[in-house]
Order: C-alpha cells, then sequence, then structure tokens
C-alpha cells in the first residue's frame, strides 16, 4: 500500500491545487500504483479510467515515465504538453492501440490493459471516409459492432440534431466544413462508447474563429452527453476553457509533472475567458510548465 | 472589438467582389475555352480523314493498297450483319476473360496486400509476365489449348490481369494509414478493416485500371483469333487480308476502335454511378 509520504505520485496524494510531482523530488518508488491498488481506488471513488505506472520505450529512448492519471465519471480532464512529450503514444496505451512496456490501464475497475476497442478515440484528423455519407461515417462504430445497417443508420440519425448537424446525413464528407467534419468525427467517438472518449487535438485545425465556436459547442454538447473525456491539446486557454482538470505533461521523458482543478465556473462563456480566474489558472499552468518565472 | 468586427466584415466584402468579379470574368472566358476543348479533337480527326479522302480520289495511293474512308464506310455498312455477329463471339470471349481477370486480380492482391513475402515474390513475376509478348504466345495456347474458346479466354486473362492486379494492390496500399488505426481503435476485425479501408479507398485505382483492362481485353480477343477459330472479329480480319479486300480490313480496324471506345465509356459511367463522391468533389470545386 502506498502513502503519501513514500509516493507523491500517488494520484491519491494530489491537491486540487497545482502540485509539483517532478520526477526528481521523488525517490524512485517502484512502478508507482499497483494495478489492485488502483482496482480498490476505482471502486471507491467513481474513476471511470484510470492509468497506473505506465512505462514505454522505443529503442533506447524513454517516451513515457511512471506516468500515472485517472478520469472521474463525466469528467473532462486535459492532458496539455509541448509537442514530442508523449501524448499522442499515452493515448494509443490508454485505447490499448499499444502495450505500455509496465502499468495497467484500467476501466471501470477492469484491466483492459492493450484491449483495443473498448474506448472511443478521436485522432488528430478528423478520418471521415470521403467514400460514406455522413450518416454511414458516424454510423460506422454501430456497424463495426455488429448492429445491422438500417439500424445503425437510424440511431446514428437520432443524434445529429444534439450535435448540430441536422440535415446533412446524405452529404458527403468534402461537401462539409471544418467545423462541421469536427462535429461530425465527434458523434461518431460518441456513438462508439458513451463511457469514457480520447481526443486528440479535436480543435487544433480549425481556425480560430471557428475554435472558439467550437468551444461553445462542445461544452453545450457535454451538458447534454456528459461524455466522460480525456483530451490532448496544447493550447493553455483551450485547456482551462473546457476542462475540469488538467494534466501537465513534462517532455522527455514523459511524465505527469503537475495537475491543475479547474472549478467549474457554469456557464463557462467567452466571458471566462476574460476574467480574472481565468488568468489565474494560467499563470499557475504557465509556473508548472516553466514557461514563466516564478518570483 | 468593434473595430475588429468591421475589418472582419470590409474584408469579408472585399472578397465577395473579388469573387463575383473573377466568376463573370471566368465564366465567359471558361465557356468559350471549354468548347473549343471538345471541338478540337473532332476537327483534326475531320482534317485527317479530308486529307486522306483526297490522296485516295487524286490517286496517288491505288485503291487496292489504301481504301478511301468512304470505301471504308461503305464496306462497313455492307457487312455490318456480319460483323455484327463476329462481335459477338469476340465480346465474349473479352467478357470471360475480362471477368476472370478480375476475379484472379482481387484474389491476387488480396493475399500479396496482406503477405508481403507473398508480395516479395510475386510482384516481379508479374511484371515479367508483362514482358512477354502475347502475339508470340497466342500460337502455343492454340497448340496447348486447341482451337475453342478457351485459348482466347486465356490470352485475355493474359493480358488485362496484369493492369488489374497492379491497379488494385496500389488501391489497398494507398489506404490511409491513420484511418486503419482509427478502425482498430473501434475494435474493428481484420476482415472489416479491408472492407471499409482498403476495399472502398482502391475503387478509384480499381477503375483506372479497368478501363486499361476493357480496351485490352478486346485487342487481346482480336489478337488470338488470328490464329485460328470458326467466328469472331480477328477471324474475320484474316480471311479479309488474305483476299486483299483491304476496305473490308479497315472497316474492321474501325470497328474494334468503336467497340472499345464505347466499352470505355461504359466503364466511365459504371464508375460514376460507383463513385457518386469523387464526381460530387470535382463539381464542387469547379463552383468555387
Amino acid at each position: 500500500m502506498s502513502t503519501c509520504q513514500n509516493n507523491a505520485r500517488d494520484v491519491e496524494c494530489l491537491q486540487p491545487a497545482v502540485n509539483d510531482c517532478n520526477a526528481a523530488n521523488v525517490p524512485s518508488a517502484g512502478t508507482g500504483t499497483n494495478p489492485a491498488d488502483a482496482l480498490h481506488q476505482t471502486r471507491h471513488r467513481g474513476v471511470r479510467l484510470s492509468a497506473a505506472g505506465i512505462y514505454k520505450s522505443f529503442g533506447n529512448t524513454m517516451v513515457l515515465e511512471n506516468v500515472s492519471l485517472q478520469l472521474h465519471e463525466r469528467e473532462i480532464v486535459c492532458l496539455l504538453g509541448v509537442s514530442g512529450a508523449g501524448k499522442t503514444t499515452l493515448f494509443n496505451i490508454l485505447s490499448g492501440l499499444m502495450k505500455p512496456d509496465d502499468g495497467a490501464v484500467l476501466l471501470d475497475g477492469e484491466d483492459i490493459t492493450g484491449q483495443a476497442g473498448q474506448i472511443s478515440y478521436m485522432l488528430q484528423k478528423d478520418l471521415l471516409l470521403p467514400y460514406y455519407t455522413v450518416v454511414d461515417n458516424v454510423a460506422l462504430p454501430l456497424l463495426i459492432r455488429g448492429v445491422a445497417k438500417p439500424t445503425a443508420r437510424k440511431r446514428a440519425s437520432e443524434q445529429f440534431a444534439a450535435f448540430g448537424l441536422e440535415g446533412t446525413q446524405e452529404n458527403y464528407p468534402s461537401q462539409l466544413s471544418g467545423g462541421m467534419r469536427q462535429r461530425a468525427a465527434l458523434l461518431r467517438t460518441y456513438l462508439f462508447s458513451d463511457r469514457v472518449a480520447l481526443l486528440d487535438e479535436p480543435f487544433s485545425a480549425l481556425d480560430t474563429i471557428t475554435k472558439g465556436e467550437m468551444h461553445r459547442w462542445y461544452l453545450n454538447v457535454m451538458e447534454r452527453i456528459h461524455l466522460s473525456t480525456i483530451f490532448i491539446t496544447h493550447d493553455i486557454d483551450e485547456a482551462i476553457l473546457l476542462s475540469d482538470r488538467v494534466y501537465i505533461l513534462a517532455s522527455k521523458p514523459g511524465r505527469i509533472a503537475a495537475e491543475v482543478s479547474i472549478d467549474r465556473v457554469h456557464p463557462r462563456s467567452s466571458e471566462f475567458l476574460l476574467s480574472k480566474e481565468f488568468l489565474h489558472y494560467k499563470r499557475r499552468i504557465l509556473e508548472a510548465m516553466g514557461l514563466r518565472e516564478q518570483r | 472589438m468593434k473595430r475588429r468586427s468591421q475589418s472582419i466584415t470590409c474584408k469579408e466584402a472585399q472578397t465577395a467582389q473579388a469573387n463575383a468579379a473573377a466568376n463573370t470574368g471566368s465564366t465567359a472566358a471558361e465557356s468559350a475555352a471549354s468548347v473549343m476543348m471538345t471541338v478540337a479533337p473532332v476537327i483534326f480527326l475531320a482534317a485527317i480523314l479530308a486529307v486522306w479522302q483526297g490522296v485516295s480520289a487524286a490517286g496517288w495511293m491505288p485503291g487496292y493498297m489504301l481504301p478511301s474512308p468512304a470505301a471504308v464506310v461503305r464496306a462497313l455498312a455492307e457487312d455490318f450483319p456480319l460483323l455484327l455477329e463476329h462481335s459477338k463471339t469476340t465480346l465474349l470471349e473479352a467478357f470471360f476473360g475480362l471477368a476472370s481477370s478480375i476475379g484472379l486480380a482481387f484474389v491476387t492482391a488480396f493475399f500479396m496486400d496482406r503477405y508481403l513475402f507473398l508480395q516479395k515474390a510475386v510482384y516481379p513475376l508479374l511484371i515479367v509476365s508483362q514482358t512477354i509478348p502475347t502475339v508470340a504466345i497466342a500460337p502455343l495456347l492454340v497448340l496447348w489449348l486447341g482451337y475453342g474458346i478457351a485459348p482466347k479466354v486465356t490470352l485475355v486473362i493474359i493480358t488485362c490481369y496484369f493492369p488489374l492486379t497492379i491497379s488494385l494492390l496500389t488501391g489497398f496500399s494507398s489506404a490511409d494509414r491513420d484511418a486503419i488505426h482509427l478502425m482498430q481503435a473501434m475494435g474493428a476485425s481484420r476482415w472489416q478493416i479491408f472492407y471499409h479501408i482498403k476495399l472502398k479507398s482502391s475503387l478509384k485505382q480499381f477503375f483506372s485500371g479497368l478501363r486499361v483492362a476493357v480496351s485490352y481485353a478486346v485487342v487481346g480477343a482480336v489478337i488470338s483469333e488470328w490464329l485460328g477459330g470458326m467466328s469472331g472479329l480477328g477471324v474475320y480480319m484474316t480471311r479479309v487480308k488474305k483476299s486483299y479486300a483491304f476496305d473490308k480490313m479497315f472497316a474492321v480496324i474501325f470497328l474494334i476502335s468503336a467497340i472499345s471506345l464505347l466499352l470505355m465509356k461504359a466503364v466511365a459511367i459504371v464508375e460514376k454511378r460507383t463513385m457518386p463522391w469523387e464526381f460530387l468533389e470535382q463539381s464542387a470545386e469547379k463552383n468555387k
């Protein structure tokens, strides 16, 4: 059993505020939480997804070092980090596309390490297939699961209005704008699994104005569907605006450097972006990332 | 804030104006250009035929060596019912050969895509098979398979199989890696990935291969008929050649070209029906 004294990386010990989890300050205490402990915590705290002590190397380069994180029910958590911090590798591991060298991934207390098809994953590109109509694209995860085509199309179609996609069912992806394509991609992600979703830089390819629009849309949709989500971004404003909690990933090797909780302000609007609280969070995050000199 | 929105609307108005100007300017010039583009080949062809007719009429080339276009058309009209009968045989051979090639190409390309070692092993052989002159192996095929339809279909397969296999293989391997990853993350089976990603994204390449293959199929069938048989355009061709009826000979050549063109057009129509999204993209780009 790990305690706060000897393992500061145990998520149990993290305060809602900034915690400096720099690996250099921590005596090397093995692989952090062991799966059994994590299992126990999961049941205890309504955790949907947790990763415990994830290590991954490619050749001699360590990409992820002892990464542990948790995603609670209905929570939106953000992974913030510079490029090359191993964010996408971590997502590949969480989604089961890749096996970690060490550590475990638990979904609702069940070990799913290396098992694809459990968690929905939205990659950086929208990856809508150009040869299927929007409704067929969105219904694809249902088809894969073995739902009959007419049923799949019907179930997908029912969600179009909620995602602001009404009327685009029979269009081809090439006829949609970037923002609409992203909405369709998110709907497809949601139809694959309404338990946990991983979004890899979902809005990074959009221009600033569309991005703002998409943020509003996203918060709106999330109010309704309560999808527990981890998303990757390198945009600090986006992280503060959209998430309940931010994990800051330090690079080379990738590890959780700090964790910042953002208190929910409802409704979050563009006003929030200009508020004192927002700047306060931004300052803390910049400090944690080592991008701002501490006075 | 206010200033920013003003500058945006101003910019929008400017671009809208620019677009409108570009549209009105380009539509007139564009339509004139497109008319030229469609008329140009027709004019060129007519010019060639006129020169040919002139050469024949002036008697520079004797009629038994180079029949005039008019004589060719006359021969075509006279023999049309007979040519239609022969075309039936040739088309049947071409069809069976093409259908078998498509089937074989699918199987080969599927396994070559699935197992890399197979691809490495078979690919060079496929290339070599392409360097064998069909005219040279046609007599051997007759020797092995007789005078029936079998050697003809085989020759068509030999000519069509390669372009189809290569186009399918290229199509399969051009599938988006990330799309495959996404399917894997969704827990898709190998077969589902093949169907939804590889097969669908290979369609474009497949059709360009098929366009080549249909014209090969007709020509291949004709060549195979040169070496013997009861009917077919190739059989007819050797007969009229032996009787020095060159006007009839040219008539068959014209007919074969026409058939090939018609088949290629048919492929284009099927392609358009099968892949509506491709043509939609083109029209969308034009509208911009």
